[in-house]
């Protein structure tokens, strides 16, 4: 662990998983509030909203992330002319943030459509019934129950948008695996030492959040 | 429950007329932005001719593209094979009854769930060969990478898919003097296999799209070949990744209605288990997001 | 593909091994000849070189032939070890895997753009150098910027972990660094007007500069501010092959095949092919 006896290195490796932790929460909040949204418009009466919820879960869905964020930085800063700021660096995190949400957001629609199957239709009819209109019976019976099944699911997507926020790295953000392999260019012989706390950081960190959604899931389940 | 028929009444006069209203309102700011689109890439320049006529040349498609796509299916396929088996073998293993079984097992599945793969496949091809002092050829390091990931998925996969069997199975088969091994090879696998099978195929789309992480050791897949050399050769980076993005989304889109089907197939001919363990085999899957590092 | 990815993994195993036995004690080599390292590797009629794929003019993967100054030097040093072109495999390498690609036998040579400096030469040996090249700035041709101490504030582009990439951060920290994984993304980015130069050696740059589709917009500065020794890397301990290469290099700068090597890659932008100074190469130890 010599190397990280190094201030220098440690500054890396913290700055690496600094950046990874606002990439994942930006990028988690954006890809929440999208993917509702997308939710919402796939179990839309109007056509036009449902096709584009289907467009955008199919297209997103089965790129790679990678291209997702090339075409960020390529596409939308590049071509478009959408900058986020002057520093570079923050330039590209909003890149990378936006990427990380359009991506994210397919998987988080498709993850509360499937809950919303799992309401039964009898809770939606009983609020028709009562008179509730379609956003009535969306926010208040169908999507409160649908969330605590959609808990489960939605762990495992943030955890792995975690994961995903080292990708970003491919439009030079500094962030974990950029620092990780900057380490081992310089530290050639140290390759073992120097995976092993970056793999160990995400293991330590992701495992036990794994574990919590799984608990906060039975817990909040809709028990039938 | 089928959400487009219960959710909202059968449209009246009024909610028509609504209805209406929104899709040209959404119609119309839809086609302003792809016509914006449209226009800023006109500016740049982007649909010039000569950035696009490499893709009219065959030699571009068998130069680049077909053998990018080629090894890239290639090593989606082979971790395929290799995750399966290592799926069901740490589904069984943290199954069983021994804790010295059932903790390393699970360890190992948790530890491969946790780590980004780019971090992973970097590892194994610039790392293992200190270990081992032997070369780690690129085309492996990628699929070893892969298998473990998505093997780990898998895993986590059949073992929800184990338990959502109705325990009246295993013990039908144990009164009927099965053995261990026979309860799960020949009741429980077999049911847990069909119920997962949508699953197993989606994570298969999320193996095709991690197969593009080989960049970072340089392995020679679709977008490596296909956008980074395309473009050295002609200069049209954005071409090319658009190029390279239809065809993922072509391939996985395949893959994705091929699941969409069997799932369709399984359930009509009514073997696979009943929806019971529906909550535990959503929660103890990936949601075909890939691993990030997976996932790309 | 299938067949000869396999071919090539057996091949640097069998390398590998082969070297281990020989590093113990040399006269038990079993071909033979007693030769070790690339020397004898050379006897059984294969080589793998390793070079650049998407540098052009240096070493460019055009379908499945690869171009370029540094395949012509790879060649000649292959023709100097008695071996046709056809015995040569050409194998990709990027900036970060060559030390790795060499030290664990994935390659024999690497003739890669590969600066020779002492952090390098701790694991792998040099023959050469072939070229001296020197960290310079391709800009667009109206741009103002005329040297590094130019570079305040302007945004700049290398590839992330290399040596140009470095020297920016550490010696002009006053200029924005943008890092991709790939010189095409920098250069695409200055086509673009995201960043204002591209950074690295300037015989990459000038490659860039002669690509027909950027003809006219770009320039290389032609300051540099660093020197650059590119090197021939082979494996640390065998210093017979590397002897070996510095040889058939002065043979090469004598006979003329050094010149044509220039004249027919990077020489065709009408710029005049470089002495090889035959008192500068390495000493092999």
């Amino acid at each position: 662990m010599d190397v990280f006896s190094d201030p220098l290195n440690r500054e890396v490796y913290l700055t690496g998983f600094l950046w990874i932790l606002k990439l994942t929460l930006a990028g988690g909040v954006g890809a929440l509030l999208l993917g509702v949204l997308l939710a919402a418009m796939r179990v839309s009466p109007v056509p036009v909203l449902r096709a584009f919820g289907t467009a955008w879960v199919n297209i997103f869905r089965n790129t790679p992330l990678t291209l997702i964020i090339f075409f960020c930085y390529f596409g939308l800063f590049s071509t478009l002319g959408v900058a986020f700021s002057d520093d570079i660096d923050l330039n590209n995190f909003w890149l990378g943030v936006t990427g990380l949400a359009v991506y994210t957001a397919a998987f988080v629609c498709e993850a509360i459509r499937s809950g919303i199957n799992t309401v039964p239709a009898g809770q939606a009819e009983a609020a028709r019934a009562i008179g509730m209109t379609f956003r009535q019976t969306l926010t208040m019976i169908i999507l409160p129950q649908a969330g605590r099944a959609v808990i489960a699911p939605l762990g495992s997507i943030i955890i792995a948008l975690c994961k995903n926020a080292t990708i970003v790295g491919t439009i030079g953000l500094m962030e974990s695996s950029n620092a990780m392999k900057q380490l081992i260019n310089e530290n050639g012989d140290a390759v073992v030492p120097i995976f092993l706390v970056f793999a160990g950081t995400f293991a330590i960190v992701l495992i036990p959040t794994g574990y919590a959604f799984g608990w906060l899931a039975n817990r909040l389940a809709v028990k039938r | 429950m089928s959400t487009d028929a219960v959710l909202y009444d059968h449209p009246g006069p009024r909610a028509k007329a609504r209805n209406r209203i929104l899709t040209v309102a959404f119609g119309v700011l839809l086609l302003a932005l792809l016509y914006w689109i449209y226009r800023k890439f006109d500016e740049k320049g982007q649909w010039a001719a000569a950035l696009w006529k490499p893709f009219t040349q065959s030699s571009t498609w068998t130069d680049y593209i077909l053998p990018g796509l080629l090894h890239t299916l290639e090593a989606a396929a082979v971790a395929a094979a290799l995750s399966l088996v290592f799926g069901v073998i740490f589904a069984v293993g943290r199954l069983s009854d021994h804790w010295w079984v059932r903790v390393p097992a699970g360890a190992v599945v948790e530890f491969f769930r946790a780590v980004p793969l780019l971090l992973m496949m970097f590892f194994i091809f610039f790392g293992v060969p200190y270990l081992t002092e032997k070369p780690m050829s690129i085309f492996w390091a990628v699929v070893i990478g892969l298998t473990l990931y998505n093997g780990s998925v898998l895993a986590e996969a059949f073992r929800a898919g184990v338990k959502s069997v109705p325990a009246g199975q295993s013990e039908a088969a144990y009164a009927i003097g099965m053995r261990k091994g026979q309860v799960m090879g020949h009741i429980l696998i077999p049911q847990a296999a069909r119920a997962m099978l949508p699953v197993i195929v989606s994570q298969l789309v999320v193996l095709v799209k991690d197969t593009a992480l080989g960049y970072i050791i340089s392995y020679n897949e679709l977008l490596q070949l296909g956008v980074n050399n395309v473009a050295a050769n002609f200069g049209n980076v954005v071409q090319a990744a658009i190029v390279a993005a239809i065809i993922y989304i072509a391939v996985n889109s395949l893959l994705t209605s091929f699941a969409g089907w069997l799932s369709r197939r399984t359930r009509r001919s009514g073997k696979a288990p009943r929806a019971t363990g529906r909550g535990v085999i959503m929660g103890a899957t990936d949601p075909g997001m890939g691993g990030g590092g997976g996932a790309v | 593909m299938r067949i000869t990815r396999l071919a090539a993994a057996l091949g640097a195993l069998t390398m590998a091994f082969g070297v281990a036995a020989c590093g113990g004690d040399d006269d038990s080599g079993s071909s033979g000849s007693g030769a070790t390292g690339i020397v004898k590797k050379a006897e059984s009629g294969k080589l793998v070189i390793g070079v650049k794929a998407d540098q052009p003019g240096l070493g460019l993967q055009t379908g499945s032939t690869y171009t370029g100054f540094d395949v012509e030097i790879g060649k000649i040093i292959a023709k100097g070890l008695g071996l046709a072109d056809s015995g040569i495999e050409w194998k990709t390498t990027v900036s970060a895997n060559r030390e790795p690609y060499i030290q664990q036998g994935q390659v024999d040579l690497v003739v890669a753009t590969y600066t020779i400096n002492d952090e390098r030469k701790k694991v792998v040996n040099f023959g050469g150098p072939y070229f001296v090249a020197g960290q310079d700035l391709l800009v667009p041709t109206a741009s103002t910027i005329t040297g590094p101490e130019s570079l305040a504030g302007k945004k700049v582009c290398s590839v992330s972990g290399s040596t140009p990439a470095k020297r920016i951060q550490t010696d002009y920290k006053d200029a924005k660094l943008q890092q991709f994984d790939s010189y095409s993304k920098c250069v695409t980015a200055l086509a673009g007007g995201q960043v204002d130069a591209v950074t690295t050696d300037d015989i990459i740059l000038a490659g860039y500069a002669a690509q027909e589709q950027y003809a006219g917009k770009f320039k290389v500065v032609g300051k540099p501010f660093s020197e650059e020794p590119y090197g021939i890397g082979l494996k640390k301990d065998d210093t017979a092959g590397c002897n070996k290469i510095n040889d058939i290099l002065k043979a090469a700068a004598a006979d003329g095949s050094y010149k044509k090597a220039w004249d027919d890659t990077l020489g065709k932008s009408g710029k005049a092919a470089p002495e090889l100074d035959a008192t500068k190469l390495t000493n092999c130890s």
